[in-house]
């Protein structure tokens, strides 16, 4: 598994992004003009790529529910009865991270939504990046690692914020 | 309409009824990607359990490669891995022996 920890690597992690606000509940972000621009950019991107939920990087998306692997009926029925369903929850929490890129606090359950849209994306872009646990220590090489790795933060930010953390 | 002629009636065959019968387990394994903050809150916020348990479940996916994470039926198992997908986790079932 990944570890979020990548605050204590670089100076540029070292601010909160996510925090709840004790009066109301919601919860504030303090994100950058660029930080909002990346999500904006990135959100469709990969809405885009669920119109073919066969593509191979998406794999991690839809994982078989069987075990066994051998069981090839019982998996077909299950991506058949709900593949769609995956495919809907998936679309709508990228909109909504899409149309919130520029919000100033979220509710709960908005930032819940954020959580399961940034680890799909991270998904899709660690499968494409072929990322190992091992990735960790060392230092981004590409900007889809860079990118990849501001996701990881970001979404560390958001469990921390939702658990009560901060 | 009685009929006293007998009638054929085919005999569920037994190892169909044990097979839907049989309880089935839930298991997370582990992968590259997900955090392990994201698993622990998953785990949480689907199942109620506690950050403790949550905890512990986490730890037996990152250092053992999987972990059971619940058991029922296949009904609820379906449900359970299905949310678990929602949420981007490795999730699958078989039966519990």
């Amino acid at each position: 598994m990944g570890d979020h920890g990548a605050r204590h690597l670089s100076p540029l992690f070292s601010r909160r992004l996510i925090r709840r606000d004790r009066l109301t509940g919601d919860f504030q972000l303090s994100l950058s003009d660029d930080d909002r621009a990346v999500l904006r950019h990135l959100a469709p991107q990969f809405t885009e790529l669920l119109d073919d939920p066969g593509h191979p990087v998406l794999m991690r998306l839809f994982p078989p529910a069987y075990s066994d692997l051998a069981h090839v009926e019982k998996q077909e029925e299950y991506r058949r009865l709900m593949q769609e369903d995956l495919v809907a929850r998936h679309r709508e929490e990228l909109d909504l991270l899409t149309s919130t890129a520029d919000a100033k606090t979220l509710t709960e359950e908005q930032l819940q939504a954020w959580t399961r849209a940034l680890n799909g994306i991270r998904l899709v872009l660690g499968t494409y990046l072929d990322v190992t646990e091992e990735d960790e220590g060392r230092s981004p090489q590409t900007p889809e690692e860079s990118v990849y790795r501001w996701l990881t933060y970001l979404l560390g930010e958001a469990i921390e914020a939702l658990s009560g953390q901060t | 309409m009685a009929s006293t002629a007998p009638t054929e009636i085919k005999a569920p065959e037994v190892g169909e009824i044990s097979d839907l019968d049989r309880p089935w387990k839930v298991l997370v394994w582990n992968d590259p990607i997900n955090l392990m903050s994201y698993v622990t809150f998953v785990f949480q916020k689907l199942f109620g359990y506690s950050l403790e348990k949550a905890e512990k479940l986490m730890l037996d996916v990152h250092l053992r490669g999987k972990a059971v994470v619940s058991h029922g039926p296949r009904e609820k198992a379906e449900l359970d891995v299905f949310r678990l997908h929602e949420y981007g986790l490795w999730a699958t079932m078989e039966h519990d022996t």
